[in-house]
């Protein structure tokens, strides 16, 4: 299967496969250990998926703001998407 | 009670889990491996990592365009939901005159986008448009190719006319949905017209109207045809709204990898704004539960 003309590179495929690994583990992590939607400091219902996805869009948009004050490289944008999702994953 | 496990419904999914991923979730992976690169066709590539991104987050030309996209979807907001429930208030609740309303107001909404821009083009114009034609007779300048605020009006009007019926009908659907003795306690209560609003017809509405709000928002902040069509974004750029904008980047100049990153940016506040609209519903249809 051809698929140059999805442009691939090793960094976005890396990425790619990250995101695939933790919903991979997610998954296994639901089957082996059922859990109940709990609510946090937000006052919603939130279930682990849920905090999954709040991790990923928060990370996206602190990245986003390093780069616009910062500018690249974003090491430091990542170490605080670290603590970002760390704390929507105990908090949230 | 024991609950049976079966996790076999799950491949039922299957047909639109490979459906969303060949619709969605591949282009989304190659328009993300594109906003890393720079390419001058030929399906060449060549690696810039986030420069792509940060062009964009400082370009003056985004900016503009997200400002005009902001003002235009908060204008629209604004004139549509309470025209749409006012409209919903005063319609007819039974009757010949119920239905008879109920499909004249769902016209618009059968015409599609481009089609409504075409219709509005004509309309508005001085030589063969009824609207063009009757203003200029009453010597009122109008000339929505050339003029920012007739251009501005125009669209708005027109998105207006086009939208405005899907508000009136989900609140219209969520006003059916009251029973009659809650009026019935309202009259009796002696409770004035606003009261009755405020206090029982708002918040039976509230659901739907959260639902017509999101769908407006997303629509009108992802506007394309009707604009382009009516003017192309002009005159000059007054009417170049984002997904103009980045049309023209990514088809007009090629330009490939900046608009990959100018659409991932869009994307995530579609995603954000459509993640807290969500919650906000989930959370409300819950406590009507409770």
């Amino acid at each position: 299967m051809d698929l140059s003309w999805m442009a691939w590179t090793k960094e976005t495929a890396t990425f790619f496969i990250l995101i695939f690994i933790t919903l991979v583990i997610m998954t296994i992590w639901a089957v082996k250990k059922p859990e109940m939607p709990r609510v946090g400091i937000l006052r919603i219902e939130t279930t682990r998926g849920d905090r999954l996805f709040l991790s990923l869009l928060g990370s996206a948009f602190i990245c986003i703001a390093w780069l616009g004050f910062f500018g690249a490289p974003i090491y430091g944008g990542l170490v605080v998407c670290f603590f970002y999702a760390l704390a929507v994953f105990r908090w949230v | 009670m024991n609950k049976t496990v079966n996790q076999k419904a799950w491949f039922l999914v299957l047909p639109v889990f490979l459906l969303v991923a060949f619709s969605a979730v591949i282009p989304l992976m190659t328009v993300i491996n594109y906003s890393v690169q720079d390419t001058f066709g030929n399906n060449v590539f060549s690696w810039v990592g986030l420069d792509w991104f940060e062009e964009i987050i400082h370009s003056q030309r985004m900016h503009e365009s997200l400002g005009r996209q902001a003002m235009l979807t908060t204008i629209i907001l604004l004139i549509e939901v309470p025209f749409g429930i006012f409209i919903a208030l005063n319609m007819p609740k039974k009757g010949f005159w119920a239905s008879f309303c109920l499909v004249v107001i769902a016209l618009p909404l059968l015409i599609p986008w481009n089609v409504v821009g075409t219709i509005w083009q004509i309309f508005g114009r001085k030589d063969i448009g009824l609207l063009g034609h009757t203003l200029a007779s009453m010597g009122i300048e109008y000339n929505y190719a050339q003029d920012v605020l007739s251009a501005w009006i125009t669209i708005v009007v027109m998105d207006v006319w086009h939208w405005t019926s899907l508000i009136v009908l989900l609140c219209y659907a969520g006003l059916q949905s009251i029973p009659d003795a809650y009026y019935q306690a309202a009259k009796i209560d002696q409770a004035s017209r606003w009261s009755v609003f405020r206090y029982i017809e708002l918040p039976k509405m509230s659901g739907v109207l959260l639902i017509a709000i999101l769908l407006r928002f997303m629509d009108s902040f992802m506007i394309y045809s009707e604009p382009f069509v009516l003017t192309g974004g002009g005159p000059g750029n007054s009417t170049t709204f984002l997904s103009i904008d980045l049309v023209n980047m990514a088809l007009g100049q090629f330009d490939l990898g900046p608009a990959s990153a100018y659409s991932l940016m869009y994307f995530l506040v579609v995603l954000l704004v459509s993640w807290v609209f969500f919650t906000v519903m989930t959370s409300i249809d819950k406590k009507g539960a409770v």
